[in-house]
């Protein structure tokens, strides 16, 4: 028996510990490498991990992303020159999905924003921190200071009983509704909480100085709602709720518009422009592009994965599958893939290419499994 | 009855010239949750060595290999219709396949169950 794929990076030398290192070893994680980090694929098993979140709440560790904070009296307009969002209408601790664009509006990265009285908070990707930085150090005013707030570890308790659990420890957290945000005391440790998360579930993202996560993260756990999870059920989590991940199903040459991420540029900054790849992304807003990001349900039970190829009845390869796998609610193999934009409709049956084999189809609507976010005006 | 084991984490329980197939409880551990089991047809001819079988779990594809050359007698549809087999009894209900050996002397370059043990206690 020998892998032929892995959803997870394969092992590479240089693996930097994360503040939560030691914790998810004492805790019988499976480490893995990801983004230059050992971070924990599983405890005890991708699918009871992922039905864990859905049913209770789940702690993630997503320390290895980057927390950014853009200060100076530049950096809203710096920020407008890097990004698409309209950070004039932006409100005090409101996170927003925003993107870094390259010159062709092609996606350098995908980050959540935030506005903190005087300065901007930025979560970026792990894998693209160091580029990210790069990018934003050459793009930004000298009246923008940017600082990577390496000192500043990242949670995520994610799941219908999140709220249970984290108001139990930190009166008034209920009172957020998703995408807002607040400080808080946790532990005796300050916390930026926020009502958001990566998994199509209500939750939170909790950033606490790493001298206190591992207190924190045992604290957490020790409530009887939440358990740890790996990022191999963050991965399927987030499949599910049809939720992009950077370098598989967003890269430099996919498009916005293309990718179906149109809500992330804000409707200002489309008519006055001022921000890379504007004029690219303008036309394609206005024409429709070529190629287009879908859900698709897959015949049978057999997982089509992340390289698969989307073929015509030539056999020609017209676009490919970005992330496939098995989904542990539905009980059946999901994947996202870039298509011809004639084919994106749902219910326009694909065909895919993999391992010498062809594999049907069908373009469905997303999320595959419902969003239960807690928003603003909802019933509770 | 004799129980002979791969260094790709197969297992083959050889009775006369018949063999039946499966991946090891170490392998199942390596793998995770298994979603997708693909058996091969009675009739097919298997060669040491050759791709068998598929098994997916959550997380990855995997080929299992033919221990032994032979001819396949069956397929197990139980695990095909409950891919989960693999998991909870590897060694047992969640075999692949069963065949006909096509060279007994094949077995001699396969592991014992302590040396297949041992092999593992040292990956």
């Amino acid at each position: 028996m020998s892998e032929t794929e892995q959803a997870t990076a394969p092992q590479a030398p240089a693996q930097a510990a994360l503040p939560l290192d030691g914790w998810h070893r004492d805790r019988g994680a499976r480490m893995v490498e990801f983004a230059g980090y050992a971070m924990p694929i599983q405890y005890e098993g991708i699918l009871a991990e992922h039905k864990w979140t859905r049913a209770s709440a789940g702690l993630f560790d997503v320390s290895h992303m980057g927390q950014l904070l853009v200060a100076g009296p530049e950096a809203e307009r710096g920020l407008e020159s890097v990004l698409p969002t309209d950070l004039a209408l932006l409100k005090d601790a409101k996170p927003k999905y925003s993107l870094l664009l390259n010159e062709e509006g092609g996606i350098i990265d995908d980050l959540m924003v935030t506005r903190r009285g005087e300065h901007f908070y930025l979560v970026v990707n792990g894998a693209t921190k160091a580029g990210d930085i790069a990018h934003l150090e050459a793009k930004l005013p000298r009246g923008a200071v940017l600082d990577h707030m390496k000192e500043q570890a990242l949670l995520a308790l994610q799941g219908p009983k999140a709220v249970d659990a984290l108001a139990r420890l930190v009166p008034g957290v209920e009172a957020l509704t998703f995408m807002t945000a607040g400080v808080f005391q946790l532990d005796g440790a300050t916390a930026w909480i926020s009502r958001s998360g990566y998994t199509g579930e209500d939750g939170f993202e909790i950033s606490v100085p790493a001298r206190d996560v591992a207190r924190i993260a045992e604290l957490l756990c020790a409530q009887a709602e939440v358990k740890p999870i790996g990022l191999g059920a963050r991965d399927s989590l987030r499949l599910e709720a049809g939720l992009p991940l950077y370098g598989h199903d967003l890269d430099h040459s996919t498009t916005p518009v293309e990718a179906g991420l149109t809500f992330a540029l804000a409707k200002r900054r489309r008519a006055e422009g001022g921000f890379p790849g504007w004029h690219r992304l303008a036309k394609e807003l206005a024409d429709g592009p070529i190629r287009k990001r879908v859900g698709l349900l897959i015949e049978g039970r057999q997982p089509v994965r992340e390289g698969a190829m989307v073929v015509d009845g030539e056999g020609n390869e017209v676009g490919k599958v970005t992330s496939g796998g098995f989904s542990p609610c539905l009980e059946a193999p999901i994947a996202m893939a870039y298509v011809p934009a004639a084919s994106a409709a749902e219910g326009s049956v694909i065909a895919l290419a993999a391992r010498g084999k062809i594999y049907a189809g069908t373009v469905t609507a997303m999320p595959f499994v419902p969003h239960r976010y807690q928003r603003k005006g909802a019933a509770a | 009855m004799s129980i002979y084991y791969t260094k790709e984490h197969e297992w083959v329980r050889v009775e006369g010239d018949s063999g039946t197939v499966g991946v090891t409880d170490f392998a199942q551990g390596q793998l995770g949750d298994v979603v997708f089991v693909e058996v091969p047809e009675a009739g097919r001819t298997l060669s040491r060595g050759g791709e068998a079988a598929v098994v997916e779990s959550v997380k990855a594809a995997s080929e299992v290999y033919a221990p032994v050359s032979g001819t396949v007698t069956e397929g197990n549809q139980a695990v095909v219709d409950e891919p989960s087999l693999v998991n909870t009894d590897p060694e047992g209900e969640g075999w692949f396949f069963k065949l006909t050996l096509g060279d007994v002397a094949e077995l001699d370059e396969l592991m014992s169950a302590e040396q297949y043990q041992s092999y593992c206690d040292e990956q």
